[in-house]
């Protein structure tokens, strides 16, 4: 197990570097440039500011630079200073030397912020929605797929498809709004827009005032972006227990005479997990690494925002660092399932 | 009768389906002795399979649904148990092995625990009683290193491996009545004898009384004392194993062991088939189900269905006519 890790971690570098030659040739692909303006910015003022993003170097030069700078561990004697270009996220010190990697550059737009900023204040804030919204899915989803499946055609079957083709189908834009409006604004139960925790974080990513204030602001958003994919992960799970209570090994069990719940807790439920863990992977991914409606209707301060706007104002290391980032979320993702897998289902051996 | 194990009467399974009610079992009934074997055997689709779940109430329901019959065991109607009654029938007092032992197994569960479940839960043992006792049962039927064996998960057995684990875990609890449903149907040839005697071989140590399903003629040859040939749902002929090889006395019994190989016969002959398919069980048909596919078929078999008579002592046959002389009884 252990050198499988290994391999598929070193099949994740291969992966990220293929996203970022794609993602580096679409990108400047795209007309316009970081500084192009309705109203344009004096021809002076362009030449220094390319000139100093080494933006008039060759694309090839320019995408060695980015490799170098992001992929490659540099081992130098200074110490990290306040220089936006010089922000690295991992700095080690041993003795005189520093072992520095990963600098994803300076955000053309946002002038007085790193791509790495944006990392460390804005990615936790979306990973604390998504955490909570993935955990709220799968706490309503997984129940309700196994109540409709043990009440298969009944009137609570019924009433939980109902609730989960609502779920699937009412966008955040939609539910969002109706939230806001009933909670924050007629009711005046909860905020209506901001997050509850703000940097620094505890273990880089967690709230350190986990609490009712904390809550209050967290829920809106969570229920909002939790229900649509606790309506897939119920919809999934029902019909894959559906599935497996029809195996011959349930026939089994019951000629065993083990009690109904017994069969389907202990002989059932594991069988059928595997399609539900296996759309948790993407899931997570997508929920983690910031939902651009979720925080822009909830005024949440996450990284859903940059996928769009770094697109739209060709902000080169924002839309590079994104993009990398969601691929790695995705790739370790898929590996946690993959795991999954080998514990769910003894059959499935890696090395 | 003092031995009289279980007793079976007038027993009817139906399927309601979206294309009709399909009667799978129609009024069987036939009785089981302490120790004795019985076979049934049929073609694919007769209603055998369906009238063991019946008993066991494992029948999915809906669609399936018992609308007649009993079936003594104990003093009790097994078909009118509460869920929590029949559930302390099955596996404790009845054991069943079925057809498939591929999948019949759980993939993710060791073969240990799926054989210490019915310990546990029928005999109160704790799990390390349930453990020493299932490594026993797994050497019972003859698995090799059955400590070690106890942590392996289905997958790591062959087919017959694991049909001997199905085995194990369907005696695990000392049952009266063990019911194999086609245990070596999907067995390679080789490993089919080698089933056979270990299920002899249990049923003379354990003196349990054998319920076999199949519709291979040749097993049931070895095993059984009593054989109940099953048509459509209906049972057309029921006698001991020796009178209905030598004697048969049902049209489609004839058929069945027609088309079987024989190793005493003197020159090579073809086998032969019985002609046609078996009816959809939809309507009750008044004729004889068994008529279009007939060669003796008379006038009477085609207005009324037979009824079950017994012929001679311990030999009862559904038919009108006596294929002896081709004439109606």
């Amino acid at each position: 197990m252990g050198r499988y890790i290994i391999r598929r971690l070193l099949n994740m570098l291969v992966v990220v570097l293929v996203v970022s030659i794609i993602t580096f040739g679409l990108m400047h692909a795209i007309p316009g440039g970081p500084f192009s303006r309705e109203k344009k910015l004096p021809e002076e003022t362009i030449r220094v500011l390319n000139e100093r993003y080494h933006l008039d170097d060759p694309l090839w030069k320019q995408y060695g630079n980015y490799v170098y700078a992001v992929f490659i561990p540099h081992i130098t004697t200074t110490p990290p200073s306040n220089s936006l270009s010089d922000d690295f996220m991992i700095n080690v010190n041993i003795g005189s030397v520093w072992i520095r990697w990963m600098n994803f550059g300076p955000s053309y737009k946002s002038r007085s912020r790193s791509v790495n900023d944006i990392f460390r204040d804005n990615l936790p804030i979306s990973a604390q929605l998504g955490l909570l919204s993935l955990i709220l899915a799968v706490l309503i989803g997984l129940p309700l797929g196994v109540l409709s499946a043990l009440k298969q055609n009944t009137i609570l079957d019924y009433l939980g498809m109902g609730v989960a083709i609502f779920g699937v189908s009412v966008p955040v834009i939609v539910l969002g709004p109706i939230l806001v409006w009933i909670f924050g604004v007629a009711l005046k139960w909860l905020p209506v827009s901001g997050w509850g925790s703000h940097p620094p974080f505890l273990l880089g990513f967690l709230p350190t005032n986990f609490g009712w204030q904390y809550i209050k602001y967290a829920i809106m958003p969570t229920v909002a972006l939790g229900l649509g994919s606790s309506a897939v992960i119920a919809r999934l799970t029902r019909a894959s227990l559906l599935q497996t209570v029809r195996e011959d090994y349930i026939r089994t069990a019951r000629s065993k005479g083990l009690r109904e719940s017994v069969i389907i807790s202990r002989h059932a439920l594991k069988n059928s997990l595997i399609p539900v863990i296996t759309i948790l992977g993407p899931l997570f991914a997508t929920l983690v690494t910031g939902t651009f409606v979720t925080e822009l209707i909830f005024g949440i301060p996450g990284m859903g925002k940059y996928f769009v706007t770094s697109i739209t104002n060709r902000d080169y290391p924002v839309i590079m660092g994104t993009i990398l980032l969601y691929a790695v979320f995705l790739v370790l993702a898929n590996l946690l399932v993959d795991i999954a897998y080998a514990y769910l289902d003894p059959r499935i051996k890696y090395d | 009768m003092p031995d009289l194990l279980l007793d079976v009467q007038g027993l009817n399974t139906q399927f309601k389906t979206s294309d009709g009610v399909v009667h799978a079992v129609n009024g069987v009934s036939f009785n089981l002795r302490e120790g004795k074997t019985l076979a049934i055997v049929g073609e694919s689709g007769c209603g055998k399979s369906v009238t063991m779940l019946s008993l066991l109430s494992l029948i999915p329901s809906p669609p399936g649904q018992i609308t007649a019959g009993k079936a003594i065991f104990y003093n009790r109607d097994l078909l009118k148990l509460s869920n929590e009654e029949i559930r302390s029938v099955r596996g404790a007092q009845i054991g069943i092995i079925f057809q498939d032992p591929m999948t019949s197994l759980n993939p993710v569960l060791t073969i240990g625990f799926q054989l210490a479940e019915p310990l546990i839960l029928h005999l109160g043992m704790t799990k390390v009683q349930a453990k020493s006792r299932a490594a026993e049962l797994l050497s019972m039927v003859g698995i090799p290193n059955p400590a070690e064996r106890l942590n392996d998960y289905p997958h790591q057995f062959s087919g017959g491996m694991r049909q001997r684990v199905m085995i194990a875990m369907a005696i695990s609890c000392t049952p009266q009545i063990l019911i194999a449903d086609e245990p070596t149907t999907a067995l390679d040839v080789t490993i089919q004898a080698q089933i056979v005697d270990l299920v002899k071989r249990l049923r003379d140590k354990l003196g349990m009384a054998i319920i076999w399903i199949s519709h291979d003629l040749g097993v049931v040859a070895g095993i059984a004392h009593r054989v109940i040939v099953m048509y459509a749902g209906l049972i057309v002929e029921e006698a001991g194993v020796n009178d209905l090889y030598a004697n048969p006395q049902h049209p489609y019994t004839i058929g069945l062991l027609g088309s079987l190989p024989r190793v005493d016969e003197k020159e090579h002959q073809r086998l032969v088939s019985i002609e046609g398919l078996p009816p959809v069980l939809y309507a009750h048909p008044k004729s004889c189900p068994f008529a279009p596919r007939c060669k003796w078929a008379v006038e009477r078999c085609w207005n009324e269905n037979p009824v079950l008579e017994e012929i001679e002592a311990g030999h009862r046959v559904a038919c009108w006519v006596d294929v002896n002389t081709g004439k109606e009884r």
